[in-house]
């Protein structure tokens, strides 16, 4: 099987001690995390991590399964690239001057989609949100001026199919919960999966 | 001064449900309402509040003081396996805590429903590096089912109620609660306890399909060899009688993991023996020649499956399991069959055709005949003069009847008590399967003790791992359990010195240990005991220990470079399972 970018994204209950649960899933199978975010999600009172690894997706689906065995996950999806919409936030921190004399801020601002965060005096900060393609672009068009400092957040992703965590809630506060809370890959695969 | 344990003041009469108590004291009626009658633990500084508690309440709950945090945690883990019941320790911090960490990892791969509360230095100390302070939650994130702490008391209700549900719900598991030593202290109004029925995010059943249990059912009528392997799921979902009733109408042959074991009777007309490297060797062989496998309540552990891409490849596998994230996890599965067995068992019965398979039932038979004649007379009957385990285990059976609590611990003796031990009622084979942690049993039999009273336990351990937690013998001079203990001493350690013999040339690398004299050390602690090394002494010697009132303990020595076979060699596939030295290539 091949390996690729897999998002997964993780509803939780907010427990302190939850992100180490989580985060120990991965490492105890030696599986590098490319990123992760936490942050409030669509729901008041839960909290939704998106991780970003490259697996198969056999090796994603059980990661999602050992995930949502912890007491205090409420889902676990997985999905590449194309399922998901997705962002990432780069900032950029470049010598005024150098900018001022040596660049043509205009077209850093319309070819590269990036914004001026702060002018002052001494520096600039710049911010470009995109895939990584894009926020790589600039660090290779800002470096040869002296990039004083760069960072970048961690994906958010957001599923393109997913009608939002509300209804799911509900089954979950359910005493018995509803049938469809537990997915099942293997139902829809029936004549595949059952024939002898 | 009223004791920071006793109710500091009433409210106003009107509200006089509500009391205001410390959180210690809110700790031991929590426990009192989930009818907890045992508690294992060791005292210290960060949990002196609770054990002040219990010092008012130990008229109610029975305490058992043992002599090291690791014997709390293995007796509470023989107490629930014993009772079916939620085991609960209490440790101090830092290194009470740590003393722990063997047991949790040991439940944890077992499924063994605990409730662990520990002491912790005071919240606002927390991070300081304080006296005995350690960071216990990270430390036991990955072998506890849930852990929470506690810094406020008036956390405790709500938090114990969760532990426990969490702790025996579902597929079990351990708990640990926290609790710094200001939210032991601290009053506060104490409401009436209320236990835990539902967690949102924690779903202890899947739901049952009823569409799987029809194509299981269908799988089940088409095969023409199908073939039973079930584990501790059987017994943890208190499942033995549906079990049953499914062998009797289904008419499969039926093999049991190590902890599957007695959750049928070993003389049970579908048995057909043990799984795994040192299982028989009938059920291993033919795994790989049956055309239906059907998992029960098992997890296709590595010592099981031997080699992966050599395992059951012709089977359709059938898989049914509590926890969704064992389907598919080693083996995949045709059907997964996701649900409490109590409850997918009788689906399953009611779903197929009655049926029995004698052609395929002969091959388990002389499969059993070569293994009789190649392994297993010699070990029960040998004609060397130097006594085997195997006969201990056999002359051990006709006087408990079957009728006994077998604790192992781990190595040879715990692969031969369990290749050869009769057993007539379910919660019968206690030992330390997935970790297979050495000191195990002489802990774990004390708990058992008090977890089943009526019943006679016998442990039955190596010269090895009674060495590692043999302080224990304090805690049976102080509170008398009445168990038995066997000692199989082969003055080795005796698997890894076979497996020195087998794939390492005989080289035998600190595997040769010597013993203090068990009789003195056992007379020290005021345990009747004796030794025996010739064969006309071993079953008087064995009698007069069944025959006595309290705890004895018999040293029998055993022949000391016996090996263990059948065995599935690390790295070979099941079929590939051996029955003697010679056929080892
Ligand atoms: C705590 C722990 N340390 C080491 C081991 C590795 N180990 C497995 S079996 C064994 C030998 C056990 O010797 P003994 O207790 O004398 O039993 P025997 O095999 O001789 O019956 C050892 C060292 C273990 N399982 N657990």
């Amino acid at each position: 099987m091949l390996q690729q970018e897999y998002t997964i994204t993780v509803y939780t209950e907010n427990q302190i001690g939850l992100l180490n649960r989580i985060a120990i899933i991965f490492s105890r199978r030696k599986i590098n995390v490319e990123s992760l975010n936490t942050s409030p999600s669509e729901i008041d009172s839960v909290h939704r991590f998106n991780i970003v690894i490259t697996e198969t997706e056999e090796v994603v689906r059980k990661l999602c399964r050992q995930i949502e065995k912890q007491v205090d996950v409420l889902k676990a999806y997985y999905n590449n690239n194309e399922e998901i919409v997705w962002q990432e936030l780069a900032l950029y921190k470049v010598s005024t001057d150098v900018i001022a004399t040596e660049v043509k801020v205009e077209r850093l601002l319309s070819q590269y989609g990036a914004r001026v965060v702060v002018i002052r005096k001494d520096y600039t900060v710049f911010s470009v949100t995109g895939h990584r393609e894009e926020t790589d672009r600039l660090i290779q068009v800002l470096e040869p001026y002296g990039l004083i400092e760069f960072v970048r957040s961690a994906r958010v992703a957001i599923i393109k199919s997913s009608e939002g965590f509300h209804r799911k809630l509900t089954q979950f506060e359910y005493r018995e919960p509803a049938s469809d809370v537990v997915e099942n890959e293997f139902l829809n695969q029936q004549e595949k999966v059952f024939s002898m | 001064m009223s004791s920071i344990t006793q109710p500091l003041q009433e409210t106003s009469p009107e509200t006089q449900a509500e009391v205001m108590i410390s959180g210690a004291e809110a700790t031991m009626r929590c426990l009192i309402a989930e009818g907890v009658e045992t508690i294992f633990g060791y005292p210290g500084g960060a949990i002196m509040p609770i054990y002040d508690a219990l010092f008012h309440h130990q008229h109610e709950v029975n305490h058992i003081l043992v002599r090291h945090e690791q014997g709390a945690i293995h007796a509470a883990q023989g107490y629930a396996r014993a009772s079916g019941r939620t085991g609960v320790v209490f440790a101090t911090s830092g290194p009470g805590a740590t003393n722990l960490v063997t047991g949790l990892a040991d439940a944890m791969i077992d499924s063994t429903p605990l409730v662990c509360i520990t002491g912790q230095v005071f919240a606002h100390l927390l991070g300081t590096d304080a006296f005995q302070e350690t960071d216990v939650m990270n430390i036991t994130t990955p072998i506890t089912k849930w852990n929470y702490q506690v810094t406020e008391a008036h956390e405790i209700p709500v938090v114990l109620a969760k532990a426990f549900y969490l702790a025996g719900s579902g597929r079990p598991g351990p708990v640990l609660i926290d609790i710094t030593k200001n939210a032991q202290i601290q009053a506060f109004s104490f409401p009436a306890y209320e236990k835990c029925k539902h967690i949102r995010s924690y779903r202890p059943k899947p739901v049952i399909r009823p569409e799987y249990i029809k194509e299981a059912a269908k799988l089940i009528d088409q095969a023409e060899r199908p073939l039973v392997i079930f584990g501790q799921g059987v017994i943890l979902g208190k499942a033995e009688k549906e079990f049953d009733t499914f062998l009797e109408k289904s008419g499969l042959p039926a093999a049991w993991t190590i902890l599957g074991m007695s959750a049928i009777p070993t003389d049970h007309p579908n048995a057909v023996g043990m799984l795994g490297m040192h299982g028989n060797y009938g059920p291993n062989l033919l795994t790989n020649e049956c055309d239906v496998l059907i998992a029960v309540g098992m997890r296709f552990d590595d010592r099981v499956t031997g080699r992966l891409d050599k395992y059951a490849k012709q089977a359709k596998i059938i898989h049914l399991d509590i926890d969704p994230s064992e389907i598919d996890k080693n083996v995949k599965t045709t059907v997964p069959v996701w649900g409490d067995c109590k409850e997918t068992l009788p689906m399953l019965t009611d779903a197929i055709q009655r049926k029995s398979y004698p052609d395929w039932l002969k091959k388990f038979k002389e499969c059993l005949e070569q293994e009789e004649s190649k392994v297993i007379r010699k070990e029960l009957n040998p004609s060397q003069e130097i006594l085997t385990m195997g006969e201990v285990i056999n002359i051990l059976n006709s006087l408990t009847g079957g009728n006994a609590i077998l604790v192992t611990d781990v190595g040879q003796h715990q692969m031969v008590t369990c290749r050869y031990a009769k057993f007539q009622d379910s919660r019968s084979n206690i030992t330390s399967g997935g970790l297979g942690t050495m000191g195990f049993a002489l802990p774990a039999a004390i708990g058992a003790k008090y977890g089943a009273p009526h019943r006679e336990v016998v442990a039955i351990i190596g010269d090895g791992g009674f060495q590692m937690t043999m302080q224990e013998l304090g805690t049976i001079m102080q509170f008398k359990p009445k168990i038995k203990i066997i000692i199989l001493n082969n003055n080795f350690l005796g698997m890894v010195r076979q497996w020195q013999e087998l794939f390492h040339e005989n080289r035998y690398s600190f595997v040769d240990i010597s013993s203090p004299d068990y009789v003195q050390v056992a007379q020290g602690y005021g345990i009747r005991a004796r030794s025996v090394s010739e064969r006309k002494d071993l079953e008087p010697a064995l009698k007069e220990m069944m025959g006595s009132e309290g705890t004895y303990l018999l040293e029998v020595q055993v022949g000391k470079e016996n090996n263990v076979f059948p065995m599935v060699p690390q790295g070979r596939g099941v079929a590939e399972v051996v029955l003697c030295k010679e056929d080892l290539l």
